[in-house]
């Protein structure tokens, strides 16, 4: 009772935290709470046994990421523009998705129940459980599903990540381009303050 | 106390109403990542919250545990939510550096005034579309 009350109080956490970074208007500080959003994410991930996941999200999600975007925002600007007036559009279609998500949440297994087909699967969960330590040899289930079982999905994601790299490198560049040799951004800068003034 | 239990994947599916309605509705795109970055954890708390049991404990066998009878949460939703959380960092370098290139040529980041300069180009130019990224600057002027 007490997991699920301190799980409770960090997830209301975090949904104050999203609402933050929808309202402020300051791109850096929007930066800084999505790293404190996933400094909580890595709590609340090891109330829930899922310790791999915490170190994880903590060392990815609320490192790397946070250095990426600090990164952006040195490279661009660190204020967003205000915008004029509210979108309900967009409102109105994520109060529907949300509505129709929340009626999907009612047929679900409750949180914690050992005995739904996800938690109960004699040929994935069980069988990683108690085979595991005899066909594999690690103590940490996690480690083993990842590098043995399903390890060519482990290389995908590899894959994945040495394609994001080139593609990253090769947008970039590994020298800086100087931006005031442009002659086009003049013709542009003055673009968007004729827009500013309208 | 059915819907306690059902506590968690509501809280998922706000953390994942406000990620989208940044994408939607936010025109700067430093902040549209950013969303995106929300969506993608919402749907880590319903994997992991899925695969939790009960009075269980992290799925790692221990000598001193293993004379009791000892539950062990799912680790398949951990392996997969460990995958995703390094793919979902690979997408938002990829998209951070995508838009450090839009504004070196736009000197932008807003969606609308992007398209703002891609209208005026468009009119000035006789209907030919985009600003080209690739040439160099004077032969496209």
């Amino acid at each position: 009772m007490t997991e699920q009350l301190v799980i409770m109080v960090l997830l209301s956490f975090l949904v104050v935290i999203a609402f933050g970074i929808i309202l402020l208007k300051d791109l850096l500080v929007a930066v800084i709470l999505s790293g404190i959003y996933s400094l909580t994410a890595a709590a609340i991930f090891v109330v829930m046994d899922a310790v791999d996941v915490a170190f994880t999200e903590a060392a990815v999600g609320a490192g790397v990421s946070t250095i990426f975007l600090l990164g952006a925002l040195t490279l661009t600007r660190r204020q967003q523009k205000q915008q004029k007036h509210n979108n309900y559009f967009a409102l109105l279609v994520v109060t529907l998705t949300g509505a129709l998500l929340i009626y999907g949440t009612l047929d679900l297994p409750g949180y914690g129940d050992g005995q739904s087909i996800a938690n109960q699967h004699p040929q994935l969960a069980q069988h990683f459980l108690q085979k595991s330590e005899d066909e594999i040899g690690i103590p940490n289930v996690v480690t083993s599903v990842l590098a043995s079982y399903r390890g060519y999905d482990t290389l995908g994601e590899t894959v994945v990540v040495f394609t994001a790299a080139i593609g990253v490198l090769s947008l970039l560049g590994l020298r800086r381009r100087k931006r005031e040799e442009d002659p086009e951004l003049d013709a542009k800068r003055q673009c968007r303050q004729q827009n500013e003034e309208v | 106390m059915k819907y306690l239990a059902l506590y968690n994947y509501w809280i998922v599916v706000i953390i994942m109403m406000a990620g989208f309605y940044i994408m939607i509705a936010r025109h700067n795109l430093v902040k549209k990542i950013i969303g995106l970055g929300l969506f993608q954890t919402g749907i880590f708390y319903f994997y992991v919250s899925l695969g939790k049991v009960d009075g269980g404990t992290a799925p790692i066998f221990v000598e001193s545990l293993e004379a009791q009878a000892t539950v062990y949460s799912n680790p398949l939703p951990h392996v997969l939510i460990l995958t995703a959380i390094v793919v979902g960092v690979a997408t938002m370098a990829m998209g951070l550096a995508l838009i450090v290139r839009i504004y070196e040529k736009y000197d932008s980041i807003e969606e609308d005034e992007i398209k703002a300069i891609e209208r005026q180009h468009w009119q000035e130019n006789n209907g030919e579309f985009g600003i080209s990224l690739t040439a160099p600057p004077t032969a496209s002027s």
